[in-house]
């Protein structure tokens, strides 16, 4: 083995896009920074759509009135009520987000005495009261849409 | 539970070690050992084994072997993890898959390129930073500090450099150039000493294009990290920082000044009778 050989550049091994989906054994706040991300580019597609199908506008009454009636299909008002769901979602861990993204909630630092233990660890219980009260708004569009 | 300690007790283990040699590889594969198991083992002992008997050329990192040195760093059953650290009864599997940290390039087998950690971490100036240059560079004495003070930054000044809260990192894995926690967390550390006048210098390198804005509060690395340091709330509480110096919220806060010369020399302690005298 000569010393050209060795220098060959090291083998890329970043997880790219996967490591948000799938990287291992991670707890809940990992995962919601996945979701918020997806939550996200949910609202912002349905934005666009949102903004398209008004403009049909106008273009006449007749053509507004074809396309409004292409959205009685029960597929689109389940799209209806995932994109509330992404709403609720993406607004309610925003909340937590923005709060702890500026210290806040998070406690002061500790010094690491074994075993250990984190901020966002100590502070589950945001993440969990955040999630009942998204679960119980969900249910509630849910019975809205459903009765 | 019970199944489990009973399997890892029948005495073999199977490491799934991932394999790749710059010179013939084009790609890494994963290698399968059978190895004895014995009580308390890391999975660094069952590496070790392998090295000593069943394979010499496999190559790893180790120094300490007790989590001080932050070499061993692996993804360990899909989790970044010392490999001196993590007891193979903790893992409670048989079957153990040991890769190269992720999120880093691989040189050899399981040695990951640690390059860019270092290159990052000396980024942003990581060592106490005055305006008083000339006695930075020839200190007369030293600074001030009370331990409360301490306590702002205690915590972040434990991390080894070990990486792996860069291999848990979902930003680090889709931005190369992301400072990563390790060195931003660094940074708070440096900014929160009050002996350290840095705060400027270093807000100019981390809120950029590729800085403490880009965390968006996974909570991996603190979840990966051996060490109990807490990337994620340093760097959460470096964003309150940099926005508060930014939006000029912050009273300028006076560095620790010089400690003062002892006002009395105390009295030389007789040496004690066991001890040889100077002749
Ligand atoms: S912060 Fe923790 S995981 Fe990251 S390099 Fe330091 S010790 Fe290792
Ligand atoms: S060998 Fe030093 S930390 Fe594992």
């Amino acid at each position: 083995m000569n010393a050209m050989e060795v220098k060959k550049k090291p083998l890329k091994n970043y997880l790219g896009i996967w490591g948000w989906v799938w990287a291992g054994r991670y707890n809940v706040e990992r995962y919601l920074y996945t979701l918020q991300r997806v939550t996200g580019l949910g609202i912002i597609l349905y934005g666009i759509l949102h903004l398209t199908i008004n403009g049909f506008r106008i273009s006449g009454e007749g053509l507004w009135e074809d396309t409004m009636s292409l959205f009685e299909n029960p597929v689109f008002a389940v799209g209806e009520y995932l994109v509330i769901a992404a709403f609720i979602i993406h607004a309610l861990n925003g909340l937590r987000l923005i709060l702890q993204q500026l210290g806040y909630t998070l406690g002061a630092p500790k010094p690491p005495i074994y075993p250990y233990s984190h901020a966002l660890q100590r502070r589950r219980p945001i993440v969990l009261a955040m999630g009942a009260l998204g679960a119980i708004l969900l249910l509630l569009v849910l019975i809205d849409f459903v009765v | 539970m019970a199944e489990k300690e009973k399997s890892l007790t029948m005495g073999k283990l199977t490491f799934r070690v991932q394999r790749y040699e710059p010179t013939r590889d084009e790609k890494t594969y994963l290698q399968e050992f059978v190895i004895p198991f014995t009580k308390g083992m890391t999975v660094l002992d069952g590496l070790n084994y392998i090295k000593e008997k069943l394979d010499n050329t496999l190559a790893f990192r180790v120094s300490c072997r007790m989590g001080i040195c932050g070499s061993c760093g692996m993804l360990i059953n899909n989790f970044p993890c010392l490999a001196c650290h993590i007891t193979v009864e903790e893992l409670g599997k048989d079957v153990i898959e040991i890769k190269s940290l992720p999120n880093y390039g691989i040189i050899k087998d399981l040695v990951p390129d640690l390059t860019p950690l270092f290159e990052k971490h000396k980024s942003i100036r990581p060592y106490i930073v005055r305006s008083d240059s000339e006695e930075m560079e020839e200190p007369t004495a030293e600074y001030t500090q009370s331990p409360q003070a301490l306590e702002e930054y205690l915590q972040f000044s434990f991390c080894v450099k070990c990486g792996l809260c860069l291999a848990a990192c979902p930003t680090s894995a889709t931005d190369v150039l992301f400072l990563g926690p390790q060195s931003l967390a660094q940074a708070y550390r440096y900014c929160a000493d009050s002996r350290d006048e840095g705060m400027r210098e270093r807000t100019a390198i981390v809120d950029s294009g590729h800085g403490v804005w880009l965390c968006h509060l996974a909570g991996a690395c603190s979840e990966a990290c051996p060490k109990g340091v807490d990337p994620a709330l340093a760097i959460q509480l470096l964003k309150r920082t940099v926005l508060a110096q930014t939006l000029r919220l912050q009273k300028k806060k006076e560095a620790s000044p010089i400690a003062p010369p002892p006002v009395e020399e105390k009295p030389k302690l007789p040496v004690p009778e066991f001890t040889a005298k100077p002749s």
